[in-house]
This record gives structure tokens, C-alpha cells and sequence, in this order.
């Protein structure tokens, strides 16, 4: 590399504040000072344990927002992961009731594999209809959003599944609520998805693809990227996601019904973009997603612990803050 | 300045010392311009000269760093945010600001509808353009839809837009860039009458033919300096590229190498038919740069992207080194050695928001796995590669895209497709809206590369271009392939007598 020195006009430059993308950064500055209002507002609210019960809670949202930001960074859009959530959740459920296997580990893995399918196959669907179907994924995942509420409201008769066999229950229990090292699972689960994903998103051909048809779909096409294939794989994605969330899910209650992650598909989009992804396509921040993820979750519990303002508000400031979100994201574009 | 004396009336518009800095870098150092009543004054330099944005401060876009503007002699700050139209100072981007979905009077009219009562007058806005219209002479209907004009006539309804707003200076922006000679040609007239009239133009441009053709004079700038400013007249094409490259230009053209006649057919098309193009058949050997001549609208493009099976084709056969290629599939074209750089840069070609590796390594990304994930590192190295083997520069190695210069994406775009290793590359326009000295880059790094027993095809509606850097010529007329022109046939006249129907044999 270095040896045509006349031509490497690259003075070794320092870097600078100027070179650090401050979209990527103010997700995190925002979450810092969070956290510095919630320690004024209510002094247990910095405590260890407050802030691990906060993540954990955050961890369904979190899930299903890593998923939604490949298919946001690829130019599309899911409003259909609520419903879904629900869908497979009734699903692994009532497969859990059928006893259809005796052994109840065998059947705890059986119905995990089984939601991850479902989940998988979810996914598909809504990457077909608007890749094959030419439907505009707004409208596309709209229909799916409707059908997979519908039958969860069907299976359910309009009422509610709940996991019958109490060894089951026992067994299936410490997937949300248990501890290794002292850490509880779902954070850690957050941290392993957020990983994996990070790396398939920077780290790999098909990320790099992604973020190609998110930016321009004519430029990856005349790129050799096949854009079809990129576009529903980030829905299969985004449908493994679902699955993941709802093996959490479904230990934490036990149950599900016609109501389940109703607006979560607003959290998880709202999630994102508060993350810095651009609504629009193109740059993708997983880590980002996290955080805004955390940051949903943060608000509610400072709100809960501080008295001023109802929390029956939570869905006005949640809305709030996807509105905020993007005005700074905006502003911030414009200087850089 | 370079007042001449003959002219003794005041400028219109006039800049003085005008510098402008983005962030630490300088683009503009104390350039001086004058535009007087009435005259074309040609605005010329390089790929990052400072042209654009010399003319977006001209014409109140930007606020200069430095230096003041005098309007009617009078010290004038241009409002922002283009109300400069107000006062008569107008620019006709680059690309178009026309909505597709609106029609001619409408987009006339587009901020300034007048209404009567709350309730559009269509019929008064109606008279209007086409009173506009037709002082320019054009037959555009008044009722037609932008997204249904040809790109000239698109032009025309820019220009139109300026008159009804009684502009004074003109600034257009490449204005020719997307045209072709004829419709040049009518844009010329309109220019020529409204100058009758008082109104002056400032024309940005890289074809020097077009400048000497229709401007009164010329200011060259060179890396955001005033070079000259002289009245055309004095000046000739080369004289004018000199000042701006600020070298002798050696020869604009590298040395043709003819492929022996017996030398191995890399790529046959035997019959192919599109939508618009019918039963073209070619072969191309190995070592050749092939061109292709044509009217804008002629099919090449449209045949081009066919055979690399970004468009389908209707019937026909293409063979790459014998083995026949499937229709439609463009990775598999890829796979095989056979890549298409298109004309489109900014649309198709690149992604503007991205920085340049990720888009010189977009296309070959499978070079760059290392058990199955992305090495950065050997990224890097392709970029120091393709920098150092185009040339390509840059003040920040972290520039997004689209804020380099044509002339550094275009060699970008050309370094991504290169990546591929291709075999056999099609070239669509090469050179479309770059500056001189680019230009003769390109040139040499397509030479190199037929030198180097690759297979050229160059897709150009620059005459000299073709017939500076081809050993054959196939002309295009109408989705037919006219002629194919060979040695001393390789002319402009001859192109032209193809191009415009008044000849034609049957493709060798």
C-alpha cells in the first residue's frame, strides 16, 4: 500500500470531533441524559436492579427492532410484527397443550423450533407479497397485520391461550426469568442478538447488500445484487426475530390473546429510527436500535417513578419521541 | 476584469472578489465576473474548478465567504433561497426542477399561480404560456404533462419559465449536456433571440464547440481561481482548454490498436430484438474497442443493457468467448466476464450517500470474504489501488459520494466495474459531463485496457470521442444497426450520413 508515497497525498490527519458522525452518536447522548434526569427525579431509580428490571423489559421491543431494522435499512417496512408476535405465540401454545410429545423437554424444543419456524415462514410471506406480489410493503404488511390477527383472535376464540401442563410452565420458566451470573437471561439474549445481527449487517455480504438496495435499489441492481432476494430475506429476518421475542414471551405469562403486542410494531419502528436508522432506507445502526429500544423503556419507567406526569400518557410521549427522533435526526443531517 | 473598452454599458450583474469556504477547504479565491446586457457569456474549467458554485453564489443559491455583488452597478445582497428570481436572476439546474406529474402551464406558474377570488384563472395562466411558448418558437402544448416531454423540450420549458418571469441574467448549468446536437441547436436560436432582446446568459458547459459557437465571451476558471476572461473571438478551442488545464494538452486521444483479424470472437450477438431494438448482430474480438455512434433515442443503450441482461430481449442469441448467455440474468453476465458501466452515474451507477468503498467494492464484495465476512482491511487495499490506478482525488478519503466531483465518480464508477475483472466491458457514455483533462484520463485507461487483451464496446454520442478512440464504428438509427464503419470510413461526415438515415448496409 505504501509504496507510491508521491501519490498517497494523505497527510496522516488527525482525527477530529468533525469526523464523528453525530447522528450515530445521539442516540446514546440522549440515553445518557436520560439517565441523569431519572436519577434526579428518583434516587432508586439508578440502582442496579431498577435499571436490569428496565432492560429486561425492553427486551421484547429490543428483539423485534433489530429484526425491523433490516428491513427498514433495506427501503421497507413491517407493521405486522404485533400481530405476529400473537400468531405465534397462540401457535407454540397450543402445540404445547396437544401433548402431541410426551417428554416435556423434547416438547419444549420441539415448540421452540416450531416458533421459530412459524416465525421464519411469517416472515416469508410478507417478503413474497412485496417482492413477488410488487405490493408496497406499507400496504402489503397491512394485509398481514389484519390476517395474522384475525386467525390469533380465531384460535383463541377472542379470549385467552394459556399454557395448560404446569411441568411445562416450571420447565419453561427460567428462559425469562432466570439468571446467569447474576445476569437475567433476556439481557442477555438482547446482547446475543444484537451481536449476531450486528455482525451479519457490517460484517457480511449479504449487510453490505442490504444497505445497497436500502440507499438505491437501481444502483444495486445494476450492481449485480439481487435485489428481490435481499429485500425478502430481510423480512425472513425480521420474522426470525418475532419468534425470538416470543420464546420470552410466552414463559413470562404463560398466556396469550387476541391483544397481544397490539402498537408493538409502532415500538419497534419507533425503536429504530430513535436508533439513527434512516426511515428512508440506506444506513443501518443495530446497536443504535438498542438503545432506542432501551430508551422507550426508560421514559416509562421514569415517568412511573416520578409522579409528574400520568403514565397513562405513555403512549402520547412514545409518539412523542418517533416525532422528535426525526426532527434531530434531520437537523443533524443537515449540518454534516 | 477584463473590460475590453468597446463595451462601455454597465454590467447587469457583477462579482467582485467573491471567495467561498465550505467548512476548512476554500473553493473560490477572489474571482471577478462581469455579465453585461445582452451578451452569452461562457463560464469554463474542470471538474471542481468552482463553476457550480461560482454560479449558484452568481445567482443568490449561496451566499458568498467573501466579496461583494453589484446589480445595475449598485451593491446588492441576493436574498436567499433563490428569490433572486425576483429580481430577474435565474438558474436552470443541472437536473431539472420540474414535477413529472404536472403539466407545462401548471409547472409555469409553479409558486405564483394567479387566482381570482381564491380560485385558479387556468384560463389566463393557459394564455400566458402560450404566449411564452411561442415567442420561444416551440410547439410544446400548454396542457401536456411534464413526464411527457422529451428531455430538450423539458429544457425549453425551463427557459420558458425563466422569460415569464422576466429574467435579465440566465444561468444554465451544462444546459447541452443531456441534448443532442439538433436540439442544441434550437436551444441556441432561443438563446440568440432572447440576447436580441437584452437578456444576457451565463452558460456553463464542457463542450468547447458549443462555447465558441454561442458565447460573446469567455471566463475560465481553474481550481477556484480567475484565470481570464477574453471575448471569444480572441480565443479558439484550444486555447480555451489550455487556460483551463493550464498545460499543453498532448494528444486528447492514446494510440489505436487494431486487433489482428484472426484474433478470437469474445462476444457475438446474432439477432437481437427488444421492445425498440430490431435484429441487431455484432461480433467483438479480443483487444478491440468497438464504438458505437447514434442519436440520442437510437436504441445503443437499450441494446447494451440487453445484452448484459439488464433488460429482456425478445428474440436473438448472444455468445461470450462461444457459449451462448442468458437472456435477462445480469449476475450470471457478470459471473462470466462481461460487465456494463452505465451512463447514469448518479442514478444507477453509484451510491451518492455512501463513501467510495463501499461503492468501489459493491459489485466484488466475494473478493473481499474471508471465511464468509467482509475484511475491511483488504477493502482498504483495493481503494489504495483503484486511487492510485484511476487517479481518483480527493481532499478526504470519508467524502460521501455524491459530493465528489463528475470527473472523480466517473472514474470511481469505472473502478468499481474494473473490479469485476471483466473480460468484455460495455461503455455507455464515458465521458458524459466531465472536464477535458478527465476526459483524456478516460481515454488512456480505455486504451490501456484493450492493450491489456480486454474488449471494449464505447457507447458515445460524442463524435470524436468514437472516432478518436475506435478501430470500428457501429452506427445506431431508429433501433436499428445502420452501419459499421472500419479504417479511413471512420468519419464524422460518414457517422452522420448513417445516423440521420441517408445510408445504410447491412451490419458486418
Amino acid at each position: 500500500m505504501s509504496t507510491n508515497s508521491e501519490i498517497e497525498e494523505r497527510a496522516p490527519r488527525r482525527r477530529t470531533w468533525r469526523d464523528v458522525d453525530l447522528r450515530a452518536v445521539a442516540p446514546f447522548a440522549a440515553l445518557i441524559l436520560l439517565l441523569i434526569i431519572g436519577a434526579l427525579v428518583n434516587p432508586n431509580f439508578i440502582g442496579l436492579t431498577n435499571l436490569a428490571n428496565v432492560a429486561t423489559r425492553s427486551a421484547f421491543i429490543a428483539i423485534i427492532a433489530v429484526g425491523a431494522t433490516f428491513v427498514i435499512s433495506s427501503g421497507d417496512l413491517d407493521l405486522s410484527v404485533g400481530s405476529m408476535v400473537a400468531f405465534v405465540a397462540s401457535l407454540m401454545i397450543l402445540f404445547m397443550n396437544s401433548g402431541a410429545i410426551a417428554d416435556p423437554s423434547l416438547m419444549l424444543v420441539a415448540a421452540m423450533v416450531l416458533a421459530v419456524v412459524i416465525g421464519g415462514a411469517c416472515g416469508l410471506l410478507n417478503g413474497l407479497i412485496t417482492t413477488l406480489g410488487r405490493i408496497e410493503p406499507f400496504i402489503a404488511t397491512l394485509g398481514t397485520m389484519g390476517i395474522y390477527r384475525g386467525l390469533t383472535t380465531w384460535l383463541s376464540q377472542g379470549g385467552a391461550i394459556t399454557l395448560q401442563s404446569s411441568e411445562l410452565q416450571a420447565l419453561y420458566r427460567p428462559a425469562y426469568f432466570g439468571n446467569v451470573l447474576g445476569v437475567p437471561v433476556p439481557i442477555l439474549i438482547i446482547l446475543l442478538v444484537t451481536a449476531i445481527a450486528a455482525f451479519v449487517l457490517y460484517r457480511t455480504r449479504y449487510g453490505r447488500h442490504v444497505v445497497a438496495v436500502g440507499s438505491s435499489r437501481e444502483v444495486a441492481r445494476y450492481s449485480g445484487i439481487a435485489v428481490d432476494r435481499v429485500r425478502t430475506i430481510a423480512f425472513v429476518i425480521q420474522g426470525l426475530c418475532v419468534a425470538v421475542a416470543v420464546l420470552l414471551y410466552v414463559p413470562r405469562l404463560g398466556s396469550t390473546s387476541a391483544t397481544t403486542g397490539i402498537l408493538w410494531e409502532l415500538q419497534a419502528i419507533t425503536a429504530v429510527v430513535v436508533g439513527g436508522t434512516a426511515l428512508k432506507g440506506g444506513a443501518g445502526r443495530v446497536w443504535g436500535t438498542i438503545c432506542g429500544a432501551f430508551i422507550l423503556e426508560l421514559v416509562g419507567n421514569i415517568m412511573l417513578l416520578s409522579n409528574f406526569i400520568s403514565e397513562y400518557l405513555i403512549g402520547a410521549i412514545q409518539g412523542s419521541i418517533i416525532i422528535i427522533a426525526m426532527l434531530v435526526q434531520r437537523s443533524l443531517t443537515r449540518k454534516s | 476584469m477584463a473590460n475590453d473598452g468597446a463595451i462601455a454599458s454597465v454590467p447587469v450583474l457583477a462579482a467582485e472578489r467573491i471567495s467561498k469556504t465550505f467548512g476548512e477547504v476554500q473553493v473560490l479565491f477572489s474571482v471577478d465576473m462581469d455579465i453585461l446586457p445582452g451578451e452569452v457569456h461562457a463560464l469554463v474549467g474542470e471538474n471542481g474548478a468552482g463553476k457550480s458554485t461560482f454560479i449558484k453564489i452568481l445567482s443568490g443559491f449561496q451566499p458568498p465567504s467573501s466579496g461583494r455583488m453589484l446589480l445595475d452597478g449598485e451593491p446588492v445582497t441576493l436574498p436567499a433561497n433563490s428569490t433572486a428570481e425576483a429580481l430577474g436572476i435565474i438558474l436552470i439546474h443541472q437536473e431539472f426542477n420540474l414535477a413529472e406529474h404536472l403539466t407545462v402551464t401548471e409547472s409555469l406558474f409553479l409558486g405564483r399561480e394567479i387566482a381570482r377570488f381564491g380560485v385558479l384563472d387556468r384560463k389566463v395562466m393557459r394564455a400566458e404560456t402560450r404566449r411564452v411558448l411561442d415567442v420561444l418558437g416551440s410547439r410544446i402544448d400548454e396542457n401536456a404533462l411534464i413526464s411527457s416531454l422529451a428531455v430538450a423540450d423539458k429544457q425549453m420549458v425551463e427557459i420558458a419559465k425563466a422569460i415569464s418571469r422576466d429574467a435579465r441574467v440566465i444561468f444554465m448549468d451544462e444546459p447541452t449536456a443531456v441534448l443532442s446536437r439538433e436540439e442544441a441547436g434550437v436551444l441556441f436560436d432561443q438563446v440568440r433571440k432572447l440576447k436580441a432582446k437584452g437578456t444576457s446568459f451565463v452558460f456553463v458547459s464542457h463542450k468547447l464547440d458549443e462555447v465558441m459557437e454561442i458565447s460573446d465571451r469567455v471566463t475560465v476558471l481553474r481550481d477556484g481561481q480567475w484565470i481570464k476572461t477574453a471575448p471569444t473571438s480572441m480565443l479558439d478551442g484550444e486555447a480555451i482548454a489550455q487556460l483551463m488545464v493550464g498545460r499543453e494538452l498532448s494528444s486528447l486521444y492514446p494510440t489505436k490498436h487494431e486487433p489482428d483479424v484472426d484474433e478470437e470472437v469474445v462476444l457475438s450477438v446474432r439477432g437481437l430484438t427488444t421492445g425498440y431494438v430490431q435484429d441487431a448482430s455484432f461480433e467483438l474480438r479480443k483487444g478491440e474497442v468497438l464504438g458505437f455512434s447514434g442519436l440520442i433515442g437510437s436504441g445503443r443503450s437499450e441494446l447494451m443493457e440487453a445484452i448484459a441482461g439488464l433488460r429482456p430481449r425478445l428474440s436473438g442469441e448472444v455468445f461470450l468467448h462461444g457459449e451462448p448467455l442468458v437472456a435477462g440474468d445480469f449476475r450470471e453476465a457478470n459471473r462470466r466476464g462481461l460487465a456494463y458501466m452505465t451512463k447514469d452515474r448518479k442514478g444507477v451507477g453509484l451510491l451518492l450517500d455512501e463513501g467510495m468503498t463501499t461503492n468501489l467494492t459493491l459489485q466484488s464484495l466475494g473478493q473481499h470474504l474471508t471465511h464468509g465476512y467482509l475484511d475491511p482491511a483488504s477493502e482498504a487495499k483495493a481503494m489504495a489501488r483503484a486511487r492510485r490506478r484511476f487517479d481518483i482525488r480527493v481532499r478526504d478519503d470519508r467524502v460521501r459520494v455524491g459530493r465528489m466531483s463528475g470527473g472523480n465518480q466517473q472514474k470511481l464508477l469505472l473502478a468499481k466495474v474494473m473490479e469485476t475483472e471483466p473480460q468484455v466491458i460495455i461503455i455507455d457514455e464515458p465521458t458524459r459531463g466531465i472536464d477535458v483533462g478527465t476526459k483524456q484520463q478516460i481515454y488512456h485507461f480505455i486504451a490501456a485496457l484493450a492493450r491489456e487483451g480486454r474488449s471494449i464496446i464505447v457507447v458515445s454520442s460524442e463524435m470524436p470521442e468514437v472516432i478518436g478512440l475506435c478501430t470500428r464504428v457501429a452506427v445506431m438509427r431508429e433501433g436499428h444497426l445502420v452501419g459499421m464503419l472500419e479504417g479511413e470510413e471512420i468519419s464524422e461526415q460518414m457517422i452522420m450520413r448513417y445516423a440521420a438515415g441517408l445510408r445504410r448496409k447491412a451490419a458486418g
